[in-house]
């Protein structure tokens, strides 16, 4: 999960941002409207360096060896969908973050809004989950704190984790690194997570073979961060997808982003479920995937090493950062035409239409 | 508009069935599609079986294709058209 | 059923060869599935620049009129309505904010996948009135009926539908109908015909448009090879003046389309005239309910009279939809109407013209080589 995300192209296109009265369900859905919502009013209270770097961890104490602090709620419906529950999505999330920002994971807190008649198994259920994934990930809970609310119209359980990990001396993964003709990679296949909850929200009555990758990445990453030290960047594409962390990395860096349709990894059944449900797979959430920035001598190291990791071994190269300073990403299609890529706006709906 | 997606009907119980396309098993209702067996490729609107795939069609489409390119390349490609096209009365 | 990639490059130096020295040639789809898959493949960037694919009134959802759209907010908000509806309406702002919106204040809407997942709703909850958003074309019109005569089945007395159900054919006519009163015509030279609808009317349907009209008609599926071959063919007919309907899907499509469906529409529905977003309106070109139904029309249930209509000012979706102006033509695109926040219909569904252009295209990106991808493929 990305804790602030910010959108530069929405500003580019000078829109103005949609002014709101109330909170909608899709400032909650990570795309364009989060933008809006954390640029109207988050920002401008508690602005600081750290936090309007907005990656997915704030990195502090640069003086005393650097840290990277990340924190998460989740708020997923169902609680236990195919592949994974709010539990794991509460470990893998805040520890994917830390992952990405280069961090090793040191230890994870955890608070738990319950709703009040919650039965004890499912809470049990959950916690059993949490313990599985944070020993998947190599770190503990090592506090928490619990509250109940009155029931309401609640699906039962409320998670929020922060995380805090270690940056070893001298590694900084910030997009302004970022080069023409840098690699862009992906660990595997996407989509899985987004449509597995969506297809378990919204169509219980469609039984798929689609599961939720959600995964701690830590040690994909490890991996990767010991055989390839000079990694550019990274990022986790969670909510928004592959295409709302594409366009941010073009709007970042400032320089074009190209992405080539045909080597994006899609299962045929996310790709059907996809369909079926009238969405792009490209602005589908994945909750076990990382997008790798590295230089162009780096390539054939970081995929030989993303591979010989159980989480990476689908890894590929889907684009090139070009020599373009139009801070825009493109998609190159399968039929040879060219399209652009931006963040999804807000919550991701099935369509018939 | 009408997003629809072809899926290979599996399971049938009177008018509602299951349809299969790569591991997505899908209810389907297939009232408008009489007749329709287990074993069909039936295509899928909101719900509801919409059409049948035929698959002698789907062939001959391939087959006119290929004799269109065929046809391209003798520099004649209006001659292949008229397997399918209906003229104005 | 991915051809191999060159049966794309046959098609293309198909539709550049007949549109070779020509004049300039503007096809229009009227589905929105259709602009979608368009603009998701990039295919205005691989179509010889003399070619023109317009987006006309295709999507159900940008072309439900405001007043449509108020009614459902309304019957979201009345005391014991859960409102049913498909994603697509939910985020499509009338004059009192969108069913999104109606959520955040407290009003019960529900998103289906499917109509009879509305009447199970109602017979699972026989203390609520279900309302059930029928929009949509043919494609989806006969599940409504369906659903319909079901609730009837099954004796439930707490199921409606607000029903803005419209056919496509009329619309076609009516643009051309308009193009042919007007100085230089609409300027369009042919349709992409909706493979979805077509298999529920069939191929047939689109004769009247050849005959009086003179505009060649190409059915098509969906697949980005499909609509080249479709424009490849259009383009052939055009220049050779030749006015036909072809199907280029007949895998799904028959002349005289799916009749058990046909008969079902027949049953619930029969045609009226009825409103379209930026095209008023239009003759036949509504599936209103049949007297013997009308216990199942929620505004009759409710009594929810339709508010007086008013699109916004300077919004040019009506002539976007008609193929007489571009998004960009607009004062609005882009500034003060966005996906986030659309002024006009067609910036409203992720599948219409406006929105479409925003999201995929928003200055026309010019021809590049492609980036050669050294390493691994998946």
């Amino acid at each position: 999960m990305t804790t602030f995300t910010t959108d530069t192209p929405l500003r580019r296109a000078h829109v103005e941002p949609a002014a709101f009265n109330q909170i909608a369900l899709a400032h909650g859905g990570g795309g364009q409207l989060t933008d809006v919502l954390l640029n109207s009013t988050v920002l401008p209270r508690l602005d600081n360096t750290i936090l309007s770097d907005l990656l997915d961890a704030g990195v502090i104490g640069q003086r005393i060896g650097a840290l990277a602090l990340t924190i998460d709620s989740y708020v997923v419906e169902p609680l236990f969908f195919p592949g994974g529950d709010i539990g794991r999505l509460a470990i893998c999330g805040t520890v994917n973050d830390l992952a990405v920002s280069g961090a090793r994971p040191l230890g994870v807190a955890l608070a738990m809004i319950l709703c009040e008649g919650l039965p004890r198994a499912v809470l049990e259920r959950v916690l059993d989950s949490i313990r599985a994934a944070a020993a998947e990930a190599e770190v503990h809970v090592v506090t928490g704190d619990t509250k109940v609310i009155e029931r309401g119209d609640a699906a039962g359980i409320y998670l929020t984790t922060a995380g805090v990990g270690r940056i070893p001396p001298g590694r900084r993964l910030h997009p302004e690194h970022v080069q023409p003709g840098d690699v862009l990679i992906v660990n595997g296949p996407i989509g899985e997570h987004g449509l597995a909850v969506m297809l378990a929200r919204e169509m219980p009555e469609v039984k798929s073979v689609l599961r939720s990758d959600a995964a701690p990445l830590a040690g994909l990453v490890g991996l990767l961060l010991r055989r390839v030290p000079e990694v550019v960047f990274m990022r986790d594409p969670t909510r928004g997808g592959l295409a709302g962390v594409a366009a941010d990395l073009a709007a970042r860096c400032g320089w074009h982003v190209a992405l080539e349709e045909s080597h994006i990894p899609i299962r045929p059944e996310a790709r059907h479920a996809a369909e079926m449900l009238g969405l792009d797979p490209l602005d589908i959430a994945n909750e076990g995937k990382v997008l790798v920035v590295v230089r162009p001598r780096d390539e054939a190291a970081a995929l030989e090493a993303l591979r010989a990791h159980p989480l990476g071994r689908a890894a590929c190269v889907i684009g090139r950062v070009e020599d373009n300073r139009d801070g825009r990403c493109e998609l190159y299609t399968t039929i040879g035409g060219r399209r652009i890529v931006q963040k999804p706006y807000g919550e991701q709906l099935p369509r018939i239409c | 508009m009408c997003l629809a997606v072809p899926a290979l009907l599996v399971e049938l119980n009177g008018e509602e069935g299951l349809a299969d396309l790569h591991g997505n098993r899908l209810p389907v209702n297939t009232q408008l599609v009489p007749g329709a067996r287990p074993g069909d490729w039936l295509l899928i609107h909101a719900g509801f079986a919409i059409g049948r795939l035929d698959e002698e069609e789907a062939r001959e489409t391939f087959a006119v294709l290929a004799e269109l390119q065929a046809a391209q390349r003798a520099a004649a490609p209006e001659q292949a058209d008229s397997a399918r096209q209906e003229a104005p009365p | 059923m991915n051809p191999p990639e060159h049966d794309v490059r046959k098609s293309l130096e198909r539709l550049a060869a007949a549109t070779k020295g020509g004049r300039e040639l503007a096809f229009m789809e009227v589905c929105g599935t259709h602009t979608t898959a368009a603009f998701r493949c990039g295919l205005p960037s691989v179509l010889p620049r003399h070619v023109k694919l317009i987006s006309g009134p295709g999507c159900p959802v940008c072309v439900t009129a405001q007043q449509d759209i108020d009614l459902l907010v309304e019957a979201a908000g009345r005391q014991g309505v859960t409102l049913c509806t498909y994603g697509d309406m939910i985020r499509v702002p009338g004059r009192r904010g969108s069913l999104q919106e109606a959520r955040g204040r407290g009003a019960r809407v529900h998103v289906v996948y499917s109509a009879m997942d509305a009447v199970a709703l109602a017979q699972a909850h026989v203390d609520r009135q279900v309302v059930f958003a029928a929009v949509g074309f043919e494609t989806t019109a006969p599940a409504t009926a369906a659903a319909v005569q079901a609730a009837r089945r099954r004796g439930l007395t707490n199921f409606t539908v607000l029903n803005s159900h419209k056919r496509i054919v009329p619309a076609m006519q009516a643009l051309l109908e308009r193009g042919a009163k007007m100085k230089d015509g609409l300027g369009i030279d042919g349709f992409v015909c909706p493979g979805h609808v077509s298999v529920i009317i069939g191929a047939r349907a689109y004769l009247p448009l050849a005959r009086d009209y003179a505009a060649p008609c190409v059915i098509s599926g969906f697949e980005p090879w499909q609509m080249i071959s479709a424009l490849a063919r259009l383009a052939e007919l055009a220049q050779s003046g030749r006015a036909e309907v072809i199907n280029e899907y007949p895998e799904v499509v028959s002349p005289d389309g799916n009749r058990a469906a046909q008969k079902l529409l027949d049953e619930v529905f029969q045609p009226a005239e009825t409103r379209w977003r930026g095209l008023g309106l239009i003759a036949q070109s509504a599936w209103v309910l049949r007297p013997a139904w009308r216990e199942f029309d929620a505004q009759v249930r409710f009594g929810l009279t339709p508010p007086e209509d008013c699109e916004p000012k300077a919004c040019l979706c009506g002539k976007v939809i008609s193929g007489l102006a571009l998004p960009t033509d607009c004062s609005l695109f882009g500034r003060s109407c966005t996906p986030l926040q659309p002024v006009g219909p067609c910036m409203v569904s992720s599948e219409g013209t406006c929105a479409a252009w925003f999201k995929y295209s928003w200055r026309q990106a010019p021809h590049r080589p492609l980036p050669i991808l050294a390493g691994a493929s998946p």
